[in-house]
C-alpha cells in the first residue's frame, strides 16, 4: 500500500439550514490519482474547500503524513502542501505569467525587495518542465484557455504541493489539450505527488484515475479501485439507483429531408460546410474546440451572417437575418452557455418558457394569461421540471432543470428543427440521463435534432449520423453503424481521410 | 414551501413596508399630528410627481439603463408649456397638458435614439442631454422666470383642485400608477423590458429586439417628465430655470429604495411607488419633528443609504435561504 499523505475523517460541515457534508472519510495516498466522483450538489466543492483551508470543517479531523492538522486559512493549505486547481482559472488577466504563478508566496531578496529575477527564472524552469512554449513575461489575457490551466498547474508545482486538487480540469479544453494534461498527471503521479481529480466524464476517470470515491448528498458512499469497476457500478453508487442505459437511443423513423445546407461559408470561423438533416433523425456534430460548429449553428439561426452558402428549409430557401426570422419558420437554438445566452434568470419559470411566443401569446399587445398558463404548464410539465410553482425565478432551480426550463422554451415554439449546442454541458448524470431520453422522444416524434457536443460517448450513443468537422471544415460524415471513437477522433484532429497536415 | 419561497422573494418590498412602519411610530410619538389624515393626503399629493417620474425611471432602470436628464426634462416641458399659457392664455388646458406630454416625449425619444441606435451608454447620452434640455430651458426663457401673476387660473388649478376627494395631482399619479402598472405586467412590451435587462443575449435570441426596448423606455420616460412638467409648474405657480434641479437622483433613489435592481431585469412598480412615498415621508418628517432644515438633506441621504445597506443584507440571507432550499 501505498503512503497515505493527507486523510480526512468523519467530516461534517453544516451551513444554516444544511449539511453540505455529513460522515465524510476520504484519503489520498502519494502516487495516485484519485477521482472524486459525484452528482452537482454531492458536496464535492465543499470537500476541496475543507481541504484548502476555505472552510472550518463543523466536525471531524484532517490528517497530513498522519499528524493532526488544522488549516486555518488557505495559506496552511499551501504551506502544508495541499494546492487546488480551480475549474475557472481564478487569474489575474492583466499580469504575466510570472505575476501569477508567485502571488501569494513572492521570493524576496535579503534588503526585502521583491527578486523578479529569481521569480522569472523558476517560472522558466517549471515552464519548461510542462513543456509550454511561452514566456515567463505574457500577459495572462493573451493565452488560451488550455494555456491559463497550465499556468495554474505551474502554480500549483511552484510551491512544491504534494496533493494536487484538480476541479473538474477538462471541461474547458480540447481533445488535444486533454491530452497534454493526461501527460501532465500522469508525469506528476511518478514523481510521487498525491492527485484529486474531479469530473463528471467516466471515460476520463477510466483513462487517468486509479481509485476512486463517491458522494452523494453530502455523503460518503463508498470507494474502489477503478480498474476493478464497472461504469455502472460507479454510476449506480452516484445516483443511487441503476441506470438501465446511459443513452436511450429510439429506433425512429427518418423521414423526408428537412434541412439542406450548401457551402455555408463564414471567414475565419468555417468554409464550404455541407449537409442535410431528416425529420426523425439526430444528427450529431463533432469536433475538438474552435471547430467552428457553434459558428454553423448561429449562422443558420441567423445569429451570424453568412458570406457565402444556401440554406433550404423544407424546399425554401432561407435567408435568416436575424433569430426571429429563424424561430419564425420553425428553427430553436438552445445555446451552449446557458446563463449567458438561454434562461433569463431573474425571471420566472413561466415567463421563461413563454418568451419566445410573447407575439402569439397577446391580443393587440396584451398577454393572455390563460394561454400563457396553458403552453408553461404543457412543455413544463413535458420536461419534467422540478420547481415549487411556474412563478418562481428561473435562479432558484439547479442548472439541470434551468436547461430543462431552456429546452422547454423552445419546444414551445413547436419548431421543425431543433438545434442543441452542449444540452448536457455541465449537468449532473440523472438530469443528463433525462435530457437524453427526451431527446430521443423527440426524434421519435418526427421532430429533425442537430447536436452539437464534445462529449465522445454522447456522440456515439445519440446521433443516427455524425457529422465531424476540423478547423472549420466537415472532415467526415459517418452513419451510426460505421462510426466508433477511434475514427471518429481522427477526423476530429484532421487525420480522417489519411492526409496528415498537421 | 411554496408559499415561503414566495414570500421570500417578495421580502424587499416587504422589508420597506416595515421600515416605513417604523419610519412613521418614530415620528408620530414625536409628533402625533404626523399621522392626520390631513397629513398623509399632503405627504401623498407632495410625492405625486416623485412617483410619476420614478415610474418611467424604472423601465429605464430595468433595461439596466439609467435617466439622469428626467430633471432637466420636466424643466424643459414645464418652461415650454407654462410660456404658451403666459402668451396664449385662451389656449385649453387640454392642450397645454398634451403639448407638454409630447414635449417630453421627444426629448425623450432624442435620449433612446441615441442609446438605441447610436449606441451611446445610457449615462454618457442622459448626463450629455442634462446639460442640454437644461441649456435650452435657459435659452427658451431668456433666463426669464413664468410666475404666478402671468399664469391663468385654469393652468394653476390642474393639479390643484379636488375631485373623488382626492386632490387632482394624486388622481393623476393613481392614473399613471394604473397604466404603467397595466403595461408593465400585462403587455408584451412590459415583458421585453424585463427580457432584455435580464438577458440581453436570450432575449436577442428569441428575437426580441434591444433598440426597441431602449427606444421605448426612453421616450415613455420623457412623456411623464413631460406631464410632470405641466404638474410641478402648475402646482408650485412658476416655471423657473432651476426646476427639479437634482431630481434624477430622488428618481433612482425611489427606484433603488424599491428594490429595483442597478443591474436590470429585477424591480416592480409597487416596489418603486413604496420607495418614493419612504422619501416623501422623510420629506415631510424632519420639519415636523423640529430638525434644522441645515440637517434635511444630510439626514435623508443618510436614511436612503441605510434603507439600501439594509437591504442589501436582508436579500444576501435570502439568497442564502434559497440557495438552502434548492439544495434539498
Amino acid at each position: 500500500m501505498k503512503d497515505i499523505v493527507l486523510q480526512l475523517k468523519d467530516i461534517a460541515k453544516y451551513f444554516p439550514g444544511i449539511k453540505a457534508l455529513d460522515k465524510v472519510d476520504f484519503t489520498i495516498r502519494t502516487g495516485e490519482v484519485h477521482a472524486l466522483i459525484g452528482e452537482n450538489g454531492a458536496g464535492k466543492s465543499t470537500l476541496v474547500k475543507i481541504m484548502t483551508g476555505v472552510y472550518q470543517p463543523t466536525r471531524g479531523s484532517i490528517f497530513r503524513n498522519g499528524k493532526s492538522v488544522q488549516f486555518k486559512t488557505s495559506h496552511d493549505a499551501q504551506e502544508a502542501g495541499v494546492v487546488a486547481i480551480h475549474q475557472e482559472a481564478s487569474m489575474f488577466s492583466e499580469l504575466t505569467v510570472t505575476e501569477n504563478i508567485f502571488m501569494g508566496h513572492h521570493l524576496k531578496k535579503a534588503s526585502g525587495m521583491l527578486d523578479w529575477k529569481a521569480m522569472t527564472r523558476h517560472t522558466a524552469d517549471l515552464l519548461n518542465k510542462l513543456e509550454l512554449d511561452i514566456s515567463p513575461d505574457t500577459l495572462i489575457k493573451n493565452l488560451g484557455t488550455a494555456q491559463r490551466h497550465m499556468v495554474e498547474i505551474a502554480k500549483a508545482l511552484s510551491v512544491d504541493a504534494e496533493v494536487v486538487i484538480m476541479d473538474e480540469p477538462t471541461s474547458a479544453l480540447s481533445l488535444k489539450e486533454v491530452e497534454e494534461l493526461y501527460k501532465i498527471v500522469r508525469q506528476l503521479k511518478n514523481e510521487g505527488k498525491a492527485i484529486v481529480f474531479i469530473s463528471h466524464k467516466f471515460d476520463e476517470i477510466f483513462e487517468i484515475c486509479d481509485y476512486f470515491t463517491v458522494f452523494r448528498d453530502g455523503q460518503y458512499i463508498g470507494e474502489g479501485e477503478v480498474a476493478k469497476s464497472s461504469i455502472d457500478e460507479i454510476v449506480k453508487m452516484m445516483v443511487g439507483r441503476s441506470l438501465n442505459q446511459m443513452y436511450p437511443k429510439k429506433e425512429a423513423k427518418i423521414g423526408e429531408t428537412i434541412l439542406d445546407v450548401e457551402g455555408l461559408s463564414l471567414p475565419g470561423y468555417f468554409s464550404d460546410v455541407s449537409f442535410n438533416l431528416h425529420k426523425g433523425e439526430i444528427l450529431g456534430f463533432f469536433g475538438l474546440v474552435g471547430a467552428g460548429r457553434s459558428e454553423v449553428m448561429r449562422t443558420i439561426f441567423g445569429i451570424d451572417k453568412k458570406s457565402a452558402g444556401k440554406i433550404t428549409l423544407a424546399g425554401e430557401v432561407l435567408e435568416t437575418t436575424n433569430p426571429g426570422l429563424a424561430m419564425k419558420k420553425g428553427i430553436a437554438y438552445v445555446p451552449e452557455d446557458r446563463q449567458e445566452q438561454g434562461a433569463i434568470l431573474e425571471m420566472s419559470l413561466s415567463h421563461n418558457i413563454t418568451l419566445p411566443q410573447i407575439n402569439d401569446l397577446s391580443d393587440f399587445g396584451v398577454l393572455n394569461s390563460k394561454r400563457e398558463k396553458n403552453v408553461t404548464e404543457e412543455f413544463g410539465n413535458k420536461m419534467e421540471i422540478k420547481a415549487a410553482n411556474w412563478k418562481v425565478n428561473a435562479n432558484t432551480l439547479s442548472g439541470g432543470n434551468q436547461q430543462k426550463v431552456v429546452l422547454a422554451k423552445w419546444l414551445a415554439t413547436n419548431p421543425q428543427i431543433l438545434i442543441l449546442d452542449e444540452p448536457t454541458k455541465g449537468i449532473d448524470v440523472a438530469t443528463k440521463a433525462a435530457v437524453h431520453k427526451f431527446i430521443s422522444e423527440m426524434a421519435g416524434e418526427g421532430l429533425a435534432v442537430i447536436m452539437v457536443s464534445s462529449e465522445l460517448p454522447e456522440i456515439l450513443g445519440m446521433s443516427d449520423r455524425i457529422v465531424i468537422m476540423h478547423e472549420g471544415k466537415v472532415t467526415s460524415l459517418m452513419n451510426r453503424d460505421e462510426a466508433d471513437s477511434d475514427k471518429v477522433i481522427l477526423a476530429a484532429t484532421g487525420h480522417g481521410q489519411g492526409d496528415r497536415h498537421e | 414551501m411554496n408559499k415561503k419561497l414566495e414570500k421570500i422573494l417578495q421580502n424587499r418590498e416587504l422589508n420597506l413596508v416595515l421600515l416605513t412602519a417604523v419610519l412613521l411610530i418614530a415620528v408620530t410619538l414625536r409628533a402625533p399630528s404626523f399621522l392626520a389624515l390631513k397629513n398623509i393626503e399632503r405627504i401623498v399629493n407632495d410625492t405625486a410627481i416623485l412617483i410619476m417620474v420614478a415610474s418611467g425611471q424604472l423601465l429605464v432602470i430595468l433595461t439596466g439603463g439609467i435617466d439622469l436628464s428626467v430633471g432637466a426634462t420636466i424643466a424643459f416641458s414645464g418652461m415650454a408649456v407654462s410660456m404658451l399659457n403666459q402668451y396664449n392664455p385662451s389656449m385649453p388646458v387640454v392642450v397645454l397638458i398634451l403639448l407638454g406630454v409630447l414635449i417630453g416625449t421627444l426629448l425623450g425619444a432624442f435620449n433612446g435614439a441615441c442609446v438605441a441606435f447610436g449606441k451611446v451608454p445610457p449615462v454618457i447620452t442622459t448626463l450629455g442631454t442634462m446639460s442640454i434640455f437644461r441649456g435650452f430651458t435657459f435659452v427658451l426663457s431668456k433666463g426669464q422666470w413664468v410666475t404666478a401673476h402671468e399664469m391663468t387660473e385654469a393652468y394653476m388649478n390642474i393639479p390643484k383642485g379636488k375631485m373623488l376627494l382626492l386632490p387632482n395631482l394624486t388622481i393623476w399619479a393613481i392614473v399613471v400608477f394604473i397604466i404603467m402598472f397595466y403595461f408593465i405586467r400585462y403587455t408584451r412590451s412590459g415583458r421585453e423590458i424585463y427580457a432584455v435587462g435580464g438577458n440581453k443575449t436570450a432575449a436577442h435570441f428569441v428575437g426580441v429586439s434591444e433598440k426597441k426596448v431602449n427606444f421605448m423606455v426612453f421616450t415613455i420616460a420623457g412623456a411623464l417628465c413631460g406631464l410632470a412638467g405641466v404638474m410641478w409648474t402648475a402646482r408650485y405657480a412658476a416655471a423657473v430655470n432651476e426646476t427639479a434641479l437634482g431630481f434624477e437622483l430622488q428618481t433612482v433613489a425611489a427606484c433603488v429604495l424599491g428594490g429595483v435592481s442597478l443591474a436590470g431585469g429585477a424591480g416592480t412598480l409597487t416596489g418603486v411607488v413604496m420607495g418614493a412615498l419612504f422619501l416623501g415621508i422623510i420629506n415631510n418628517a424632519l420639519p415636523v419633528v423640529n430638525l434644522s432644515p441645515f440637517f434635511q438633506m444630510g439626514i435623508q441621504g443618510f436614511v436612503v443609504l441605510a434603507a439600501i445597506v439594509a437591504n442589501v443584507l436582508m436579500e444576501q440571507r435570502n439568497d442564502k435561504k434559497l440557495l438552502a432550499g434548492r439544495r434539498r
